[in-house]
């Protein structure tokens, strides 16, 4: 598995256990407070700060201890990596535009803000499930 | 997601008859990573038409020698 295998890994793992943790903890404040009322920033500002932090510290001992330093990324990383961010681009788009009509709808910050991440996260984990399906089955042009 | 590739590849064949050249030689010569060379003989990335240019030129045989697709193929 090569470096950047790995760290797909890593990231599709660091990203999904952190959003789990947020949500868990914000869905256990909505069972007791209207969602205008629940303190949802420090939660989200924390396991998104964790994640990038593991993240961080899981790709450089990827590249140090598993794969003897060898960090080298190659063409075939570079258009697997392409391939996915094209491939899931559009949540970050549909959560935009949520965003933008729950605005201008008046939604709550609390739901604006929930809808956004959602998008950010959809896209890191369907990302990286695209990049490994390409690692694993192959990428291939498409026609 | 994507068509499954008709192009097959000889590179297996070709490293054991030079030397039985390893897919870390092979990939230091391309200047990729030897999960690409497996990618490669598995038939799980097509390379570029200047990559197998340049893996035909480490085994110093006809680019048709090293890649081959299948007459009729679409």
């Amino acid at each position: 598995m090569s470096y950047e295998e790995r760290g797909t890994w890593i990231y599709l793992v660091t990203c999904t256990a952190a959003y789990a943790v947020y949500l868990a903890i914000v869905i256990t404040r909505l069972t007791t407070a209207p969602a205008a009322d629940v303190s949802y920033v420090p939660a989200l500002l924390w396991t998104t700060g964790a994640s990038v932090m593991a993240s961080t510290l899981g790709r450089t001992f990827a590249g140090t201890v598993t794969t003897g330093g060898d960090r080298r990324r190659d063409v075939r990383d570079l258009e697997i990596y392409r391939f996915g961010e094209y491939t899931s681009r559009w949540f970050v788009v549909a959560g935009a535009a949520a965003a933008l009509f729950m605005a201008m709808a008046k939604w709550d910050y609390f739901w604006i803000a929930n809808v956004i991440y959602l998008g950010f996260v959809l896209w890191a984990v369907v990302g990286s499930g695209v990049k490994l399906a390409a690692y694993r089955r192959g990428l291939q042009v498409p026609g | 997601m994507s068509k499954p590739t008709r192009i097959t590849n000889s590179l297996r064949a070709l490293r054991f008859a030079h030397g039985e050249m390893t897919q870390a030689q092979l990939a230091e010569h391309i200047g990729v990573t030897r999960q690409t060379i497996i990618a490669i003989e598995q038939g799980r990335y097509s390379p570029s038409l200047e990559m197998a240019f340049q893996i035909a030129q480490v085994f110093r045989v006809p680019l048709d020698e090293v890649f081959q697709y299948p007459d009729g193929g679409q």
